[in-house]
């Protein structure tokens, strides 16, 4: 009987001792040729997890073609069987401004400073819309996609990634709203500061992802996640300015709303395509460095606990 | 000579609590054990489970291996970690190739979807690039025999008409290195037929193969090599009829032997029987018997007074219980009351008769009172055997290596004329 050098109850402290066995001298039929002439070999090394967080960016760029069919099946599936289909991107966030433009506008007359007030709460909503799909999609994606987690290997990264995507699709339907106030009240951006617009999508997307590691990673082992969403958004278009101009309130207030990411992203977008007051860029640095530390903290987390997932999940 | 997969001293541990799909008697142990530890030390202690333990082994270039085990025993496991599903505790392997699996098919199927759209889905699930699949998609459709739904939501297919498009998808990966498990176990006899038919087909064109199942008769008739998990160990490694037979030894529950003393032997005034047993194969292990070899089944047995014809009886019974068949030995000397004295009677069982798997012999020594057959002793579940095709093509299955129905399984005579056409 032929053996291989398979061990039994001996343990091996370090690697590299396994050379005893002189691996590979077995015959074995390969048939044809095909061994050893291409250096385009794709080697897979598998080991234990690392405890250093990475975001692996050339194992996601290995999966792009995945990551789009991912994103592709989400948005195709995403208004199915609805009656309304796609227009239901131009309703949500309509429907939702004209009730914040009612009650917040007409009734409580929050500030708005310069801009007229529907323009104002519709980039708004736009974003917080955006982020609240967002999060909603990508935390649980792990989950809603468990069949997968359990039978196939792609950096699960790909999963929360695909999450915070799909929603820029709605996103952009919904642009039209704006659009179409801007042309109605004639407040058409002038500046340069119109190309900074792609800049605060990017903050937003940057924040909704890594809070949405960190979810989508506790969610594996703890449900509790679903419940938690909901709350955070029922209170996140408070704490960012969406049927406010935050800076028409007061400035220890608007250091402390400065904390939140989503807060400099709504007075951004609407300094960038409403021309509206710029956001004060002190405040802006503190978005920006709360963003890339959730970011952070989220990839840690979700990194340190995917090696487990498919067992625990 | 070009290794594929290298496995050097893999190792995985699950923590119990953490891992909660399998071992229910087994975690409710260690955790009651868990418990009666925490009692004693303060700090909460960890039920670990080591799934793999210290696993190496090399697959060449173009090798189908197969690994076999009990369920539990780590070959999923080994597969998880190999096609990363699961990272290991300890230890280090390298794939050295493109590599597809097939872990169930379908996996990723969207119900919402139309035929085409989860083609292209799964296909990228899979791994196959976009501009593959549009190059083999009209195969994969052709080949699924959905061409007429093909742009109908997949929620609107029959069962069979979804296992079939999503096995096409499956069948057109071509990877360097491919896993496979258990899909065998799911589908009817047609899936199984075409998804070995599948496998045999990359092994023939020097993909390599890893095949993880509980379908021993395919395992040794595909693959080149197999490795026994058990206990998270590789117990053993080698040539598949070699290694499938010492794990149907290992694992089969009834002895080959069962030998009493006088007094206790099982029996009346008239005949005891003091031993039953079956010969070994040579050059197999005990209990595992050759399903081309004949097997001798052993009765001893001890005639105390002259009384009456006595002779003795076989039963045989497959592992659900179904009898195989009975016999007597008709020998005219068992006519005549038969003379005391002790008696070795062997019971050939022809090869090429039994199906593979477990058999049971019963015996009896009896005496013909008709209407009926009057057992003087007699022991049910006397002996157990497993019996194995070493899978060489030579025996009623031909190359056929899927499940294989049947208490018996006769070597059929075939005659064949070729019928004239009319012209």
């Amino acid at each position: 009987m032929v053996r291989t050098d398979t061990t039994l109850e001996e343990e091996r402290t370090t690697a590299g001792t396994s050379v005893d066995g002189s691996p590979g001298t077995r015959a074995s039929a390969a048939p044809g040729g095909v061994v050893d002439a291409e250096a385009s070999v794709r080697l897979t090394v598998i080991k234990p997890a690392s405890r250093i967080p990475r975001l692996q960016i050339d194992e996601l760029w290995h999966y792009r073609e995945l990551l789009w069919t991912l994103v592709w099946r989400d948005v195709a599936v995403r208004y199915k069987q609805t009656f309304l289909g796609v227009a239901w991107a131009i309703l949500v966030p309509a429907f939702t401004a004209l009730v914040y433009v009612i009650v917040f506008g007409k009734f409580a007359n929050f500030p708005a400073g310069s801009t007229p007030y529907p323009s104002l709460v519709v980039a708004g909503v736009l974003p917080m819309q955006y982020f609240a799909s967002a999060l909603s999609l990508a935390s649980l994606s792990l989950l809603s996609n468990l069949q997968l987690v359990t039978k196939v290997y792609f950096p699960r990264t790909l999963l929360p990634l695909g999450g915070v995507c799909v929603p820029l699709v709605d996103f952009v339907v919904g642009l039209p709203v704006l659009v179409f106030l801007i042309w109605k009240y004639d407040t058409w951006p002038s500046g340069l500061e119109t190309l900074t617009a792609p800049l605060w999508i990017l903050l937003a997307v940057v924040t909704v992802f890594g809070i949405s590691l960190f979810l989508a990673a506790i969610n594996v082992r703890y449900r509790d996640v679903k419940y938690m969403i909901p709350v955070i958004l029922q209170v996140l278009p408070l704490l960012s300015g969406v049927m406010f101009a935050v800076d028409q309130i007061p400035a220890k207030w608007q250091w402390i709303l400065a904390f939140n990411p989503m807060t400099s992203v709504i007075a951004g977008w609407r300094w960038a395509v409403l021309d509206a007051a710029q956001p004060n860029m002190g405040q802006v640095a503190i978005g920006v460095a709360v963003a890339v530390a959730l970011f952070f903290v989220g990839l840690a987390t979700f990194r340190s606990s995917e090696p487990t997932f498919a067992d625990t999940i | 000579m070009a290794i594929a997969i290298e496995v050097d001293s893999l190792s995985k541990r699950y923590r119990l609590g953490q891992y909660q799909a399998a071992y229910g008697t087994l975690r409710e142990t260690l955790v009651h054990a868990g418990r009666r530890l925490t009692r004693k030390e303060h700090h909460r202690p960890t039920a670990e489970i080591w799934a793999l333990r210290d696993v190496s082994f090399d697959v060449p270039v173009g090798q189908v291996l197969g690994v076999i085990g009990r369920n539990g025993a780590g070959k999923s496991t080994l597969l998880k970690v190999l096609t990363r599903i699961a990272a290991p505790t300890s230890g280090r392997a390298e794939i050295r190739g493109r590599v597809g699996s097939l872990l169930e098919v379908g996996t990723g199927f969207n119900q919402e979807l139309t035929g085409r759209e989860n083609v292209y889905l799964n296909g990228a699930i899979l791994g196959m690039k976009r501009r593959e699949i549009e190059a083999r998609f009209d195969d994969i459709v052709e080949f699924s025999g959905v061409e007429q739904f093909i742009d109908t939501p997949v929620k609107r297919y029959s069962s069979g008409m979804y296992v079939r498009l999503a096995f096409a998808v499956a069948a057109h990966l071509e990877p360097e290195i491919l896993f496979v498990d258990e899909v065998l176990s799911v589908g009817d006899a047609e899936f199984q037929r075409r998804c070995l038919g599948r496998m045999e087909e990359l092994a023939n064109t020097g993909r390599t193969v890893v095949f993880v199942s509980h379908a021993l008769p395919a395992v040794a008739q595909l693959c080149d090599r197999v490795i026994w998990i058990n206990g998270g160990h590789a117990v053993d490694d080698g040539r598949p009829a070699d290694v499938i037979a010492n794990y149907l030894h290992q694992t089969h529950s009834a002895g080959t032997e069962r030998v009493w003393p006088e007094e206790s032997a099982p029996g009346n005034d008239l005949a005891k029987i003091l031993a039953v047993r079956v010969r070994s194969h040579e050059g197999m292990p005990p209990g595992v018997m050759d399903v081309r070899r004949p097997i001798a089944a052993e009765i001893s047995f001890k005639v105390l007074r002259k009384g009456k014809p006595l002779f003795p009886k076989i039963k045989v019974l497959d592992q659900e219980g179904a009898v195989a068949f009975n016999a007597l030995d008709t020998d005219e000397r068992w006519l005549e009351q038969t003379p005391p004295g002790e008696y070795v009677a062997t019971a050939w069982i022809p090869g090429n008769l039994l199906n593979e798997g477990s058999a049971i012999v019963e015996v009896a020594i009896c005496s013909l009172d008709f209407p009926k057959l009057e057992h003087h002793a007699a022991v049910y579940e006397a002996v157990s055997f497993e019996v194995l095709d070493p899978g060489e093509g030579d025996t009623a299955r031909g190359r056929f290596g899927g499940q294989w129905r049947g208490v018996v399984r006769p070597l059929l005579e075939w005659t064949v004329e070729e019928a004239q056409l009319p012209k």
